[in-house]
């Protein structure tokens, strides 16, 4: 071997070495901050974690668009069936009058709240765009409880790292940083265009999160759990979106 | 017998241009990593399309809207009618992964080659066409001469003429920032922060419209692309753009 291949060789792996090493400091930055999802590991990490990094940066604080009564779809799309388990259809039997919404986790007072009570808290609501990754969307009035209302109910503990949703349908579940949570747009969403969220969309909960894309405003929830760690949920990726192989990010 | 043309052409050549390669590394190196890119983002961008062959124009659009135009393609979702009485399978999930994984390396690559490309004056020296070459006359003699598929003369192996130069530089400065706008407006987040973004595009789903309608033009862009090199002599075209060096220069040295 020559001396010059040596030398190359000895620097392209103290650059690699320096590249690996690089990688390793910002992605425990980024953790720290805050912009590490939790499905950063595998190939496509690094684009994913970019990603979210950038947004996240990006759009802490700002609004999802709204738009005026005119522009609410008249044929807002249903996408896939209500759950079929008996427990929900006797749920829905009853008017949902005995659905609850359960929150614990790291908050000083458990709680758990019925329709009525969610919708004797402040409202909001707000005519947003619901976007599926496949490609349709549709813009709708939106009416619930904002999130952060009922994190600041239960007394969220400030070590708080992620809202952790479950839904009353299969293994559907999702998690959102504080960020998402406790942004004002992020609603325990019980109203659609004036009237109660039907079935097909989500009724009686469905927590929409505008800055993401349809996927993470799981319908029929029945369940908060707060959390400074989501590795303990599921195979530790933040929801079942990344189990089947979708980002658990879902803001593009 | 084609290479002995080019010989003979190499040796009138002016020997000063032919001291620095054909492509300097940093245009050889951004040249593949967007080759390599744009099949990823190709190939997964058709797996997205695919669970929803269906175009619209404006904020919304779903199954019960009109379309603008669709597909005449199965789709990967069952909700879409088709008309074909299968559904393909889903592969969105990785496809999605991959293509912003693709995008950000593409952009990244992107951004190294403009700042280099200014700093070196390569658009100026190799892209911008000259002012005489801009004469109706001259781009039409250029246009006949694509048409009748004729030869490029050896001087031109070593520049771009002027109908290459433009099209290199409509698909540098205007397709690509477009395309790249266009997918950002389709963010929810990104239309958060600077709604003005999507507006101008007349909504999310005219966004997306117009990032389709730009993919096929940048699909037609490569096709071309490839048939121009493959008849103006393949390899002595592509060699340059890998090695930096014709084949001529290769057997001289």
């Amino acid at each position: 071997m020559s001396n010059l291949s040596r030398r190359k060789l000895i620097a392209t792996g103290l650059a690699a070495a320096a590249g690996a090493s690089g990688l390793a400091v910002a992605a425990r930055l980024a953790d720290r901050y805050g912009l590490l999802p939790p499905d950063h590991g595998g190939i496509y990490g690094i684009g994913e974690t970019l990603t979210y990094a950038t947004q996240r940066l990006l759009t802490r604080h700002a609004l999802a668009r709204e738009f005026p009564r005119s522009l609410i779809s008249k044929t807002p799309f249903v996408n896939g069936k209500p759950p079929q388990s008996k427990s929900f259809k006797l749920l829905e039997a009853g008017g949902f009058a005995d659905w609850q919404l359960d929150i614990d986790g790291m908050v000083a007072q458990p709680a758990s709240f019925s329709i009525d009570e969610l919708r004797s808290f402040p409202s909001r609501s707000q005519i947003t765009h619901l976007a599926c990754e496949e490609g349709w969307s549709f813009i709708a009035e939106w009416t619930g409880v904002p999130l952060s209302h009922l994190l600041n109910k239960v007394r969220t503990l400030p070590e708080a790292r992620y809202v952790v949703y479950f839904s009353i349908q299969g293994n559907w579940w999702d998690s959102v940083d504080m960020a998402d949570a406790l942004h004002p747009q992020t609603l325990v969403t019980y109203g659609m265009n004036g009237g109660t969220l039907p079935v097909g969309h989500g009724g009686p909960i469905r927590l929409r999160v505008p800055r993401q894309l349809g996927y993470k405003s799981v319908k029929y929830v029945t369940r908060l759990t707060i959390t400074d760690n989501l590795k303990e949920f599921g195979k530790g990726l933040g929801s079942s979106a990344p189990e089947e192989g979708y980002s658990w990010y879902a803001g593009i | 017998m084609a290479d002995s043309v080019w010989v003979a052409g190499l040796a009138d050549a002016d020997p000063a241009t032919m001291a620095a390669p054909r492509h300097t590394a940093v245009v050889r190196v951004t040249h593949w990593i967007t080759t390599l890119c744009f099949f990823a983002l190709l190939v997964s961008g058709i797996e997205i399309l695919i669970s929803h062959p269906r175009f619209y124009w404006g904020e919304t659009g779903n199954v019960l809207t009109p379309a603008l135009f669709d597909l005449p393609i199965p789709a990967s979702r069952s909700t879409v009618p088709t008309g074909y009485d299968f559904v393909l399978s889903d592969q969105n999930g990785w496809s999605r992964y991959l293509h912003f994984e693709a995008a950000w390396l593409v952009v990244l690559t992107g951004i190294l080659y403009v700042v280099f490309g200014l700093s070196t004056r390569h658009f100026r020296k190799n892209l911008l066409p000259a002012a005489a070459d801009l004469s109706w006359r001259s781009l039409s003699t250029a246009i006949a001469n694509h048409l009748r598929f004729k030869r490029p003369d050896e001087a031109e192996a070593w520049s771009y003429n002027a109908l290459q130069r433009l099209t290199y530089l409509v698909v540098i400065f205007v397709m690509f920032p477009l395309v790249i706008w266009t997918g950002l407006a389709m963010s929810p987040a990104i239309a958060a922060v600077i709604p003005a973004a999507v507006t101008v595009f007349g909504g999310q789903q005219s966004a997306r419209t117009i990032h389709f309608l730009i993919s096929m033009f940048l699909v037609l862009f490569l096709l071309i692309h490839i048939g121009m090199v493959w008849l103006a002599g393949f390899r002595n075209r592509l060699r340059p753009m890998i090695t930096g060096r014709t084949d001529a220069e290769r057997r001289r040295a």
